[in-house]
């Protein structure tokens, strides 16, 4: 307290001889004040804004659903053709997410690892499915692969149908999945390096030993984080699965081109209830992205 | 093991990181590639180890040729300047590697890597992982890992360049008692002419690409070969003279050379070591600055007609009586040599005197 006072007063003292610059203080201090107003102000906006964007929406779903009823949503999901369309939405990301993994991988170690003539084209076009609209990537499949397409005599041979079937829809979700695991381990792969695995060579491993043992588990989070990407787009993938599968109901409707169609048809518990099952799965997705995320950081 | 290499070539583009090289080491030997950053020294030890294939040339491992041989064939162990251990295993794991890859039984390399903990003062921590440890401790780890497969043939990659002063001080007597007790034939790389001459039983002094010397650490010291070799070892000055006969004059500064060098003009160069200072009017040059590290003292002084010189005494020396600033002193040089200017026009008279 004394120490204080004793301060003060010599601050007093102080402040008098230089009164001009004790003038200038004021202003200062104002703007000091406003700072903690404007950092609030922006998280604020963030937040309102995040949460009309992001969260409006699904509570609505979640409102709307209560409306209908869950038994009534419950038992639209119980009919054929919504359990058919949620068992074709699963079969095709199980497949997209097992050849997106491997290949995701191989092309990464390629792009990453190798030299060689073209690498810097191959390392752009992968980023090609993000850039075009997947509605355009089925009508480009279709192009090629349809009745009348330029590879047409020889899908006809093989006896094999393309479009508005499932090698269509398998197509259409690989396409539109591919970048996300790829990128990942691109990233990963160039940001741990070679020197672990020049370590291994000179240790003796072969590269067999060398992938499995020094750079798979490097790049493990990674992939996982690129995996669980690849996985959300392929069930939530739309447009691509809507142009080249046709959603012919039974056969090649999915869970996001059924809510489309029950949308249509005025079925609100079917279109309600199967969106809310897509919500759920993508709450899931978010966890593991996060726990995914949070151990990829390489050390 | 006794490692030859002949006549080696590397280019990286345009670029000739190694250019005709040969040279050998004996078998049990520590060898020194020293050199500056960018001279070729560890595109070098990275051919040795098989990670880099060389354009020309041949490596031989005793009698046999190794040229061809793929780096897990050769049986080199490489310590990586940033050690490069696995973060994902734990240090036991990243020692008993090698033997691992080899299906070598769990309790033989249970066996080896305890060895090697003890030899390397780790013992303890062999749970840990890489981040959990320090930058020394890495480096012993790397050690270990290395040498566990039991390499004919170690080598090292700016071994210490990653660990503060004090640590590498440490790092590089452990690492020299180290290998007289393993007698493992070794070649480290290094930019540090002190760690080079400090552990070393050979020093390479290498230089775009080429070699510029290749002697024990006293004769590089006492007998440099080219201009180069001169300048990068020690702490020299430099200046543009003009000799006749077994003298060189500089401005006021006159010095017996060594050697008879051509005469014409030169390249002059003094070691800060090798010339005597006393204070004497009118004498040749005015002090500068003295400043005193340890138990050295360094004199900057200006020389008429020639620029700049740096002369280094112990700190107890009579020389040193009355030297200051602003004082004129008479210098003496003791030992000193040339090196003719046309052929130097490589090294520019700019980068003295550091």
């Amino acid at each position: 307290m004394l120490e204080r006072a004793s301060g003060a007063v010599a601050a007093r003292a102080a402040s008098s001889e230089r009164a001009s610059s004790a003038e200038a203080q004021p202003t200062h201090l104002r703007w000091a004040h406003l700072q903690p107003i404007g950092r609030a102000a922006l998280v604020g906006l963030v937040c309102l804004y995040l949460g009309a964007i992001l969260i409006g929406p699904l509570a609505a779903l979640g409102v709307e659903l209560a409306h209908v009823g869950i038994p009534a949503a419950l038992h639209a999901l119980a009919q054929p053709d919504a359990i058919s369309a949620l068992k074709m939405s699963i079969e095709l990301t199980a497949i997209s997410v097992v050849v997106n993994t491997v290949v995701g991988t191989l092309g990464a170690l390629a792009i990453v690892r190798q030299r060689f003539f073209g690498r810097a084209v191959v390392n752009a076009l992968a980023d090609l499915p993000l850039a075009i609209s997947p509605v355009m990537i089925g009508l480009a499949f279709v192009l090629l692969l349809g009745r009348d397409g330029w590879l047409s005599p020889l899908i006809d041979r093989i006896g094999l149908k393309v479009v508005f079937s499932f090698p269509g829809l398998v197509i259409a979700t690989l396409f539109v999945a591919l970048p996300y695991t790829l990128r990942e381990v691109v990233y990963v792969l160039e940001e741990i390096g070679t020197n672990e695995e020049e370590a291994a060579a000179t240790l003796g491993a072969s590269a067999w030993q060398i992938f499995w043992r020094v750079t798979l588990p490097n790049i493990r989070f990674g992939l996982g984080y690129g995996v669980l990407m690849a996985l959300a787009r392929s069930l939530g993938e739309f447009g691509a699965v809507l142009v080249l599968g046709g959603s012919i109901s039974g056969q090649t409707q999915t869970a996001t081109t059924f809510i489309h169609d029950a949308i249509e048809e005025r079925q609100t518990a079917g279109a309600y209830g199967m969106a809310v099952v897509l919500a759920l799965s993508s709450v899931l997705l978010l966890l593991g992205l996060e726990w995914a995320k949070r151990h990829k950081k390489v050390r | 093991m006794r490692i030859r290499v002949e006549n080696l070539c590397k280019r990286f583009g345009s670029f000739a990181a190694v250019d005709d090289v040969s040279f050998e080491v004996e078998d049990g030997s520590l060898v020194a590639l020293l050199g500056p950053s960018g001279s070729g020294k560890s595109t070098l030890l990275r051919i040795l180890a098989g990670l880099e294939s060389a354009d020309s040339g041949k490596v031989w491992f005793d009698d046999e040729s190794a040229t061809d041989l793929h780096a897990r064939m050769r049986g080199v162990g490489f310590v990586f300047q940033h050690y490069a251990l696995f973060r994902h295993l734990t240090v036991a794991q990243n020692i008993g590697f090698g033997l691992d890859v080899r299906g070598v039984s769990k309790a033989a390399i249970r066996k080896k890597v305890n060895e090697l903990l003890s030899l390397t003062g780790l013992t303890g921590l062999d749970q840990r992982f890489p981040s959990q440890l320090s930058g020394g401790q890495r480096q012993r780890v790397a050690l270990a890992r290395a040498l566990a497969p039991e390499p004919k043939l170690l080598l090292l990659d700016e071994p210490f360049g990653a660990v503060d002063a004090k640590v590498r001080e440490e790092l590089r007597q452990w690492i020299r008692r180290l290998h007289d007790e393993v007698g493992v034939t070794s070649i480290f790389v290094t930019h540090d002419q002190e760690e080079a001459f400090a552990v070393s039983d050979r020093v390479i002094v290498v230089h775009r690409g080429r070699i510029e010397q290749n002697g024990t650490p006293m004769e590089i010291l006492d007998n440099p070969e080219s201009e180069f070799v001169a300048r990068f070892v020690g702490e020299v000055n430099v200046f543009p003279a003009t000799v006749r006969g077994q003298t060189a004059h500089s401005g006021a500064l006159e010095a017996r050379l060594r050697d008879s060098a051509p005469s014409g003009l030169a390249h002059l160069v003094i070691r800060s070591y090798d010339l005597k200072l006393w204070r004497e009017d009118p004498g040749v040059a005015t002090v500068q600055r003295v400043v005193t590290f340890g138990d050295r003292v360094r004199v900057q002084a200006l020389v008429d007609g020639a620029g700049p010189i740096i002369a280094q005494f112990p700190r107890r020396s009579s020389l040193l009586k009355n030297i200051e600033p602003g004082c004129r002193v008479q210098i003496e040089v003791t030992t000193a040599r040339a090196y003719p200017a046309e052929a130097s026009s490589l090294y520019p008279l700019a980068a003295t005197a550091t």
